[in-house]
């Protein structure tokens, strides 16, 4: 923020002119050309932050009543008649008591049973609020408000946390006893090592970076045992889309299907032995092996079917084989067993070899 | 993709369903664990799919496809390059149900597909307050003043013109949300690095110093303390910057991101670059910095961008990403094909320095190896590490753990929890676990 004296709009325009015209005057730095000065004008429309300590706040007031009025017509819609609605966010007012205003730290963050964690309950400072309604809501009209609706605005929210009275008038006068009564003004620490610049004890924040958590690089048996102690709950696995839909088609791995579709068949059109042998094949993996006119890795089912052809204890030798695996016949790669078949199958799936591995 | 097998809960096909020599080989020689491995492969391939065979190999070889018979697409077809349509399942997502305006929220990197440390413009994380505008560079100015007389010399305004005019740098930051992984402070709540992780990119950044800037203006270096940032969105956001980071030349007015201007939702025409810290602080359509003495107490260092201790006070004033580290590769709602050998990768980062070393354990913690890590090495930049893994196709859970220049070791979750409790929301780094099952799911779970 900046302060003027006695901000003149005639003088305002005059130096907006002076400046646009008088440019390269300003060049005095190494950049020359680059940048012209800002007026006052410009600063005026756009330094429009409050501090804590309320500098920046521009002379103002406005009552509950008042707050109330404007807060009906622009503001409860979102965030509910008493700032309690979470429709669009979490709420604005709740949790907080008389003593809390008291202490100046809201009691039920320390004791952490609070479903919600309202705006009221966390801010410390009222300057916050201010500055906040000020330059950013309403949500779709963001700086539409008027400086005194937005102390109005203050007011209403400052009274439905039971922090000033029915009959309050906020001004740039009296902001700061309302400041004196904020339920969790006590309640910011800034003593820990996140702060990227100067300490507190050298007009900063925070202790140069020290960090509150620490762990070591053990490297061998660092514990006994592995605890688990969260899984992914189901519905969170299915509540973000399809996870095979989000992963790439190729690669070491692929996204799980989590869209539930495999678990609803269409009913298919009844198919031809022939064609149901065919599946059944393809179902059982029979075909990563054997191509119906080729060898793969274990013979073409046109040689087998030649091979056997005309023999009558072929189709039991053959089933018997399928079922328990082997090598020899054909060379030196073995055909692992496939027991996970029933009988009855893998006898059709020999029959069906046999008789010429059709498709249809 | 009619190839590709759908059906869930059974260890993959490898991509391609038939032996190959190699593995001919291998049965030959008797390795009968591969015999075993092969058939549950060829067995889950051909479920369903029905892809004809030729005779003599693979059909995608055999028979040679349209694109080496026919004429391709003219240059220029797509005068801004896409990516292939193949590509389309790696997006920024919204996780559901976390926010309820779409204009105030958050669209996550899709970290499960992305390579190397740099992340594509039009994947970076989202994340706005008010929604986004693609905003007129003609009309963009940026105001630098102080909080009173004596802060600056002389109160400046910059058109996008001036600011390309100056004198930039090109470096390589991570950007990452406070916010990032909060959902899982208490428990596991996604199954996915996407929305576990992935308000987190990274980027090089082209722009010029703020120090060049405030020296144009003639800062006061004795005087100033912080300076606030503040963009030209509806929210006009506004963060407070400490003005350490701005002297020692690491701020940036930036406009330039992976060689092109920033992308609107990232802050076209400029935005700020405070490395290291949280992304909040990173104003997009930056409009104005004033130069000050104290904090400001903004609403998102004030109401959000606090973290909650278990004595019931807020840490305030929160910037800096500690150490963290996750594997992207594998990692949760992922199947692992087979068996075998895979390529561990992940991301690893820290807002104080370089990363020095990444150890992995794929038993849960008990031992742990040095991944190797790959460059480029940069301080406060995304920093890709690789270790190689043979799964024996037993259960496993994966862990990466980073460590900084500085000598911290990223966390587990309960010494993370032990000292802030679950509610903090906010700068949560906590070792990360994902568990293999045998099937090969890979799935979100929390180790302590
Ligand atoms: C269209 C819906 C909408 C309307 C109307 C609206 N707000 Fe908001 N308000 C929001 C949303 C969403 C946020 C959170 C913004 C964010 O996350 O940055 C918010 C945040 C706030 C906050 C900060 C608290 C917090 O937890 O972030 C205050 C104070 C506030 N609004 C006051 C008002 C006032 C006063 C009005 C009327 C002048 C108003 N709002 C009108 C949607 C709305
Ligand atoms: C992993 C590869 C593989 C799979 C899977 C496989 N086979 Fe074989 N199969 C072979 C090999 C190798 C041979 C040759 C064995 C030999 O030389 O004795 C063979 C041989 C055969 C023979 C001829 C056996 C003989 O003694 O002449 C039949 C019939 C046969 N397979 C049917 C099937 C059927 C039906 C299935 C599916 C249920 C199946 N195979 C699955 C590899 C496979």
């Amino acid at each position: 923020m900046f302060r003027f004296s006695k901000p003149s709009l005639g003088g305002a325009i005059a130096l907006a002119l002076a400046t646009l015209t008088a440019n390269s005057a300003l060049a005095d730095g190494k950049y020359a050309g680059i940048g012209r000065s800002a007026t006052r004008a410009e600063i005026h429309a756009w330094d429009i932050d409050v501090r804590p300590d309320f500098k920046g706040l521009r002379p103002g007031s406005g009552s509950v009543d008042q707050g109330q009025e404007v807060w009906e017509a622009k503001c409860a819609s979102c965030h509910g008649s008493f700032g309690e609605s979470n429709e669009v966010h979490t709420p604005l007012i709740g949790g907080t008591t008389k003593d809390d205003i008291k202490t100046g730290h809201v009691l039920s963050l320390v004791k952490g049973d609070a479903p919600q964690r309202s705006a009221i309950m966390k801010v410390a400072t009222v300057s916050t609020l201010f500055d906040y309604i000020n330059r950013a809501m309403p949500l779709t009209a963001p700086k539409s408000l008027s400086n005194d609706e937005v102390y109005a605005l203050v007011a209403y929210l400052l009274n439905l946390a039971e922090i000033v009275p029915g009959d309050f008038v906020l001004t740039d006068k009296n902001i700061a006893e309302a400041q004196a009564r904020m339920p969790n003004r006590n309640g910011m620490n800034t003593d820990h090592g996140m702060w990227p610049g100067a300490t507190a004890a050298k007009g900063g924040i925070g202790n140069g970076g020290k960090p509150d958590v620490k762990n070591t690089a053990c490297m061998s048996n660092c514990k006994t045992e592995v605890k688990v102690a969260s899984l992914l709950p189901v519905y969170a696995e299915t509540a973000h889309g399809n996870l095979a839909e989000q992963n790439r088609p190729v690669g070491p791995v692929r996204g799980k299907d989590t869209s539930g579709k495999a678990a609803t068949p269409v009913a298919p059109a009844p198919l031809s032995e022939n064609a149901t042998a065919s599946k059944l094949a393809s179902d059982s993996g029979c075909m990563a092996c054997h191509g119906v006119a080729s060898k793969i890795v274990g013979p073409g089912y046109n040689e087998v079917a030649a091979k056997y052809k005309g023999q009558a204890d072929a189709e039991t030798k053959l089933v018997a084989k399928v079922k328990a695996g082997g090598q020899g016949a054909w060379g030196a790669i073995p055909m692992p067993p496939q027991g996970q078949l029933k009988d009855a199958d893998i006898r059709s799936l020999v029959k069906w070899i046999m008789s010429g591995a059709k498709a249809q | 993709m009619a190839d590709q097998p759908t059906q869930r809960g059974r260890v993959r096909p490898a991509p391609e369903n038939f032996l190959t020599e190699t593995e001919i080989t291998a049965v030959k020689e008797g390795r009968r664990d591969f015999l075993r491995n092969a058939f549950i492969t060829a067995s889950a391939a051909l479920t369903g799919s029905g892809i004809a065979r030729a005779a003599d190999g693979d059909p995608n070889i055999l028979t040679l496809p349209p694109w080496t018979t026919s004429l391709g697409q003219p240059v220029a077809a797509r005068p801004y390059g896409l990516p292939s349509q193949y590509e389309k399942g790696l997006q920024r997502r919204e996780s559901p149900g976390l926010t309820r305006m779409p204009q105030v929220s958050v669209a996550f990197t899709p970290l499960q597909g992305l390579f190397g440390i740099i992340t594509p413009s039009g994947l970076h994380f989202e994340r706005h307050h008010q929604g986004w505008a693609d905003i007129d560079p003609s009309k963009h100015r940026l105001m630098v003043h102080g909080t009173d007389n004596g802060f600056v010399k002389q109160p400046k305004v910059y058109t996008v013109d001036d600011i390309l005019r100056l004198p930039p740098v090109s470096r390589m930051h991570f950007i990452e949300c406070g916010a990032n992984t909060g959902m899982e402070w208490g428990n596991v709540a996604v199954p996915t690095v996407q929305y576990s992780h992935g308000m987190l990119s990274c980027s090089e950044f082209t722009g010029v110093p703020l120090r060049l800037i405030l020296e144009d203006c003639g800062i006061d270096w004795k005087k100033a303390k912080y300076v606030l940032a503040e963009g030209a969105d509806g929210s006009s956001m506004t963060r407070t910057i400490p003005i350490e980071m701005v002297q020692s030349d690491e701020v940036l007015v930036a406009y330039g991101q992976n060689g092109e201007m920033l992308r609107p939702e990232n802050g076209y025409p400029l935005r700020l670059v405070v490395p290291g810290v949280q992304g909040v602080s990173w104003v997009k359509w930056l409009r104005r910095i004033e130069v000050g003495d104290k904090p400001w107490a903004t609403k998102d260092e004030a109401i959000h961008y606090i973290d909650l201790m278990p004595d019931g006070q807020h840490r305030q004033y929160t910037s800096v990403q500690e150490c963290k580290s996750v594997i992207t590769t594998p990692s949760g709602g992922q199947i692992l094909l087979d068996k075998g050998f895979y390529n561990i990768s992940g991301l690893a980062w820290s807002g104080r320095g370089k990363i020095k070393r990444v150890d992995v354990s794929t038993d849960g913690g008990i031992n742990w190896r040095p991944a190797r890590v790959e460059g480029p090495v940069n301080a406060k930049c995304l920093t890709r590490f690789n270790i190689d893994w043979v799964w024996d196709g037993k259960p496993a859970i994966l862990q990466s753990r980073a460590l900084d220049d500085t000598g911290y070791v990223q966390p587990g979750y309960g010494q993370l929890r032990a000292v802030r409790g679950t509610k903090s929301i906010y700068h949560n780094n906590a070792i990360q676990s994902w568990k293999v099952t045998e099937s090969g799911e890979v799935s979100n779970v929390q180790v302590l």
